[in-house]
């Protein structure tokens, strides 16, 4: 506990909705958000087999605009911004600018000129000071619509079959990382084939003063309500990166497996980027005991890195755990997690460690 | 509504004691922690003063440190919950409890309803 004084949590504009459905509140990153409804492992195997939706309105959104929104883009992410087509959306990367991320953000493109970038949560300022201090020199204008939307994440391999009687669009039609606007429920929202838990599913902006109708709606067909235990069990399982555990503004994004985000473009971050990183993301499985954030990773004994993530994998039913260790060890096969003191043995396994 | 026994007492750290010396987590606790995928029980023989840390319960998100609620030696301890750790979900005072102590001096503790009220 602390003394400092705390600002108060941030509430999302379902949050009456969350104590409706008796969710357990947690704060995350500033807000005051469901950690769970009817149980962590309900609500995992819900997205798993069936359909589950998340509250993600706590993430921010910025629009960027103008006739040089992709070369500002380009310049400060490390993805190729050019390749992204009206109506598609793309991962990437906020490079900084001595090193590690800013962030790791989604970027959605609407049309020529126009993009709506979405944020982490815990980032929201950090990010849009950052961003805001890159603008020079570009025919650019960001606008902070954090608060105009409610984001809801309809995740599930039943989550087309479920939305597809409520909307206008035939979403057989929509590819993974398509982004389009829309009537669900009568309302006018912007979907995008995204997500954060290694399923199929949707992505939904409401407006905010929408969210709550679009939100019961959801329910009423049949969607699982799933907190952030079951979106923090999903995505590990995914092999998922999640900013403050496996990127932050210190840890070389390239030691993680994700490389391929980063293009041959001129960035921000591209002289620390271009250096080898130190440390490698691998994936561990235990046998029984789970193993936390912090956990010394050791190699015959010798302490070669920590672990980033760890949970009991609802779905493969024994731990896992993502960890940075030396580059050296990152091609070891055995490793030993220490415990409370004692170590365990723990095997490598490639990530991700569920594919749908 | 969770399920207090009128004849344990009850730890503010929400373990349990027995008039035999056997110590659990209550049904509140276990619901609070949510699935319980492993516990770390103590080791036969070892004597403890109430409040230390005895043992740790799993769930699939956190780790949570167990009190003993009484000062004494431990002289067994639940060996189903090796192989069955949901045990502590399904039945927190019967299958589920974590070890038994020959219990020497109880620590601060409360009666059901004093429990009950403070969790409430």
């Amino acid at each position: 506990m602390t003394d400092t004084p705390q600002e108060p949590l941030k509430r999302t504009p379902l949050h009456a909705a969350h104590l409706r459905a008796g969710a357990r509140m947690v704060p995350f990153g500033g807000w005051d958000m469901p950690v769970q409804y009817s149980g962590l492992k309900a609500e995992h195997d819900a997205v798993r087999t069936g359909a589950g939706v998340f509250d993600v309105s706590h993430m921010g959104e910025f629009r960027v605009t103008g006739e040089g929104a992709l070369a500002f883009l380009q310049s400060v992410t490390t993805n190729d911004v050019s390749k992204l087509k009206a109506g598609r959306a793309q991962y990437n990367w906020l490079p900084g600018v001595q090193g590690g991320l800013v962030d790791d953000i989604y970027i959605y493109m609407v049309r020529d000129g126009e993009y709506l970038m979405v944020v982490n949560a815990g980032n929201i300022a950090k990010d849009w000071a950052h961003l805001n201090a890159h603008t020079q020199g570009f025919d650019v204008t960001l606008t902070d619509e954090s608060d105009r939307w409610g984001l809801l994440a309809v995740q599930g391999p039943k989550t087309p079959e479920l939305l597809q009687p409520h909307t206008d669009t035939d979403l057989s039609a929509k590819k993974k990382n398509a982004f389009f606007q829309t009537k669900l429920f009568g309302f006018d929202v912007w979907l995008a084939r995204t997500g954060y838990t290694g399923e199929d599913g949707f992505e939904v902006f409401a407006v905010a003063s929408e969210a709550e109708t679009v939100w019961d709606k959801l329910l009423a067909i049949g969607l699982t309500p799933a907190g952030l235990g079951a979106r923090d069990t999903l995505r590990l399982e995914a092999g998922f990166p999640l900013y403050g555990h496996e990127f932050s503004d210190t840890i070389h994004p390239l030691s993680s497996t994700y490389a391929w985000v980063v293009k041959d473009k001129a960035h921000v971050g591209r002289n620390h980027i271009s250096l080898a990183p130190s440390q490698k993301l691998v994936g561990l499985r235990l046998e029984r005991v789970p193993v936390r954030e912090g956990y010394p990773v050791k190699v015959a004994g010798q302490v070669v890195g920590h672990v980033t993530s760890g949970t009991s994998s609802p779905t493969l039913g024994h731990p896992i755990a993502m960890a940075l260790v030396e580059a050296a060890y990152a091609t070891a096969e055995t490793f030993e997690v220490e415990v409370r003191g004692k170590d365990h043995p723990a095997t490598r396994m490639e990530l991700p460690f569920y594919k749908a | 509504m969770t399920n207090t026994p009128s004849d344990l007492k009850y730890a503010a750290s929400h373990e349990w004691l027995s008039a035999d010396g056997t110590v659990g987590i209550t049904d509140f606790a276990q619901e609070q922690l949510g699935d319980v995928v492993y516990v770390e029980l103590p080791e036969v023989g070892r004597v403890i003063e109430a409040g230390e840390t005895i043992a740790v319960v799993e769930s699939v998100k956190t780790a949570s440190d167990i009190y003993a609620p009484a000062s004494g030696t431990v002289v067994a301890v639940n060996e189903d919950l090796r192989g069955t750790p949901e045990l502590v979900n399904s039945a927190p005072y019967e299958g589920g409890w974590l070890f038994k102590l020959d219990v020497t001096g109880e620590g601060d503790l409360m009666d059901a309803g004093a429990y009950t009220s403070a969790n409430n």
